[in-house]
């Protein structure tokens, strides 16, 4: 309803209107001065003016030169992406076996699901640690994704959604000859789409900024993700800035890729996650 | 083509039961619709004969063999359901063909079936659409392509008319009428429309509360109706119950507040003195304008009155209560006339109060 209004006609539009746009400055504040400082020379961090004085791409050079960040940017990607297919995979098998299929202590699984949420990352740190050292997975990568790769919000959203595909489209599959998996795979699955995709955007990017549990798993600066990366620019007497702000202009380009893929499914998905949930 | 044999057949959800030990023996070609209230287990004794919900206790046999522990699609059976449950995201071919990709049939075999099933149901134009380009009754032709292609030996109908509006569902009705005529397939319907039931079938099974309340040609539901139920449920509008008492003598019964009618020879396992209702079809109770006599003849003031074109509804007020019958269309009525409603003794229905059961058939 924002566009294609006339502002000339009701007053109180152009409140709205104002008040949208100074939000929208707001947010965009940060990203702007992102990418000034990350084209900023040393020198110049600390002067607080949006746009640099002498522009320099060498902070980049240094970056991608200098330090481990292409790795860091690998191992994130590649601990994202498995993630996600993952969640994707098992939290839609999990929901979908809870939504259509009637067996004794159905309702205790999903209540024990749903009582996952409830507990914050924080508190579970240290539980993750104790069972990653004892079975070797501290500082590998099989560490820093486990405890993402079956998420309870996401069976959750998915036993939720696949309530809008009718019992009797499984029936019918059933009758034309279809397996049990196939059904799920073939009938069920492509029909909630937008939830697929809603659910890859949240596990990715959670995934991507994730910071708290590879800080603690990882100990060798090559099995780093950018957070952990990027925080390591932070040291006990100084911070470099400047390169923290390039290493995040540059890991902002894979969440923008991923939104704007996406972003027409992100929408839908979650004004349905809204109605449904 | 098969025969289809229910033989004590149970089916418990968890401590409920909604179905009572049927036994149906549908033959061959057969067109038998299965109708009762909602929640009178009709649609699960379908779904039990598809295989989608497992027996408790009973045998069911299609054709010659006991298909009780075989998957639905080992059982040579096809359904169309209520809510068409054609797959959202195939094309209208995709979807008719996607049982006969299921079976691997070969694909020129495969093309050969689906073009005549779409030539059949006037579908061929829109083979390449999707379901969410199509009305409901396109859809509903789709679902029952998908069933035809499978050349099934026995057609289960879950409902199938029940989403559509009135006279989309009058003209699916007729084909599938014409459908079965055509190949002969014996068909199991599920329906709580009593006019669909009458219309379709070769024999009408009318279901309540889990159980067989009656099983027999639609005309001899609508003459010969064994219970209150059954003759309530079968014609519209519904059976007129006049509540009354047996009298002493030979078939004779005091109505409540309105007289007594005689004539009705041997009424069975009847004393006198109990309780009965006597019911007469409306089509059954003519409105005469002068005294007349006639085993039941009362005299009854005009209420309302609906005029359908070729007849017309009189709903008249006997003995403060409201009888209603069914008098030519061009009869002249006002309200607050005085008529007679007259019946003949053979369309006199005789039921015992308390068992429901019918007493003179």
């Amino acid at each position: 309803m924002i566009f294609g209004f006339d502002p000339s006609r009701d007053p109180r539009k152009i409140l709205i209107w104002t008040l949208v746009a100074l939000g929208g400055l707001v947010m965009i504040m940060p990203f702007a001065f992102m990418i000034s400082t990350s084209l900023k020379g040393r020198g110049e961090v600390y002067d607080l003016r949006l746009v640099p004085l002498a522009p320099t791409l060498e902070n980049y050079t240094y970056l991608f030169r200098e330090t481990k960040f292409v790795r860091w940017f690998l191992n994130s990607f590649s601990i994202a992406s498995i993630s996600t297919i993952s969640v994707l995979f098992f939290d839609s098998l999990a929901g979908y076996v809870l939504c259509k299929y009637r067996f004794k202590g159905r309702q205790v699984v999903f209540v024990a699901i749903l009582s996952t949420l409830m507990i914050p990352t924080e508190m579970l740190v240290i539980p993750w640690y104790v069972m990653s050292k004892n079975m070797g997975w501290l500082d590998t990568y099989w560490g820093i994704m486990f405890p993402g790769m079956i998420t309870g919000f996401g069976v959750f959203l998915m036993k939720q959604f696949f309530e809008t595909v009718p019992d009797a489209l499984i029936d019918a599959a059933r009758i034309d000859g279809l397996g049990e998996f196939r059904i799920f795979w073939e009938v069920a699955l492509p029909l909630v789409t937008p939830a697929l995709s809603a659910l890859a955007i949240f596990t990715f990017l959670g995934s991507w900024t994730a910071f708290l549990w590879p800080l603690i798993v990882t100990n060798s600066s090559s099995n780093y993700t950018v957070p952990v990366g990027l925080a390591s620019f932070s040291g006990e007497f100084s911070t470099e800035w400047n390169m923290i702000m390039t290493g995040a202009a540059v890991a902002t380009i894979p969440t923008l890729v991923v939104f704007i893929l996406l972003q027409k499914y992100i929408i839908r998905g979650v004004i349905l996650s809204g109605v449904k949930g | 083509m098969a025969s289809v044999s229910l033989s004590g057949i149970v089916k418990r959800f968890d401590r409920t039961v909604v179905v009572h030990g049927i036994d149906l023996d549908i033959a061959d070609g057969e067109f038998v619709v299965l109708v009762g209230p909602s929640g009178c287990g009709k649609s699960t004794t379908l779904r039990m004969i598809a295989g989608l919900e497992d027996l408790t206790a009973g045998q069911i046999r299609i054709g010659e063999r006991v298909v009780d522990r075989l998957e639905p699609k080992d059982r040579n059976i096809a359904m169309v359901f209520q809510n068409y449950a054609i797959y959202p995201h195939m094309t209208v071919r995709k979807n008719i063909a996607f049982g006969l990709r299921m079976a691997k049939l070969p694909k020129p075999e495969e093309d050969r079936r689906v073009r005549e099933a779409a030539e059949i149901l006037g579908l061929v134009d829109l083979l390449e659409r999707r379901p969410s380009q199509l009305s409901g009754g396109q859809r509903q032709r789709v679902a029952i392509g998908r069933a035809m292609v499978r050349n099934p030996a026995v057609f289960l109908f879950d409902e199938p008319l029940s989403n559509l509006d009135a006279q989309l569902r009058a003209q699916m009705r007729l084909e599938i009428k014409k459908l079965h005529q055509t190949l002969g397939t014996t068909v199991v319907y599920v329906t709580h429309d009593q006019v669909e039931a009458m219309t379709l079938a070769d024999r009408i099974v009318v279901m309540r509360d889990g159980r067989i309340e009656q099983v027999g040609a639609p005309t001899e539901l609508y003459r010969r109706p064994a219970s209150m139920f059954v003759a309530r449920f079968i014609g519209s509008p519904s059976m007129n119950m006049i509540p009354g008492v047996i009298a002493e003598g030979v078939g004779a019964v005091g109505l409540d507040g309105v007289g007594t009618v005689s004539g009705l020879g041997e009424l069975e396992n009847a004393s006198a003195g109990r309780r009965v209702f006597l019911g007469v079809r409306p089509d059954d109770l003519r409105v005469a304008t002068e005294a007349g006599g006639g085993p039941l003849s009362l005299e009854a003031r005009v209420g309302v009155i609906e005029p359908l074109g070729p007849e017309t509804l009189v709903y008249a007020e006997v003995g403060g209560r409201e009888l209603v019958a069914k008098a030519d269309g061009r009869i002249s009525l006002r309200r607050g006339d005085v008529v007679r409603l007259v019946a003949d003794v053979d369309e006199l229905h005789v039921f015992d109060a308390e068992t429901e059961v019918v007493l003179r058939r």
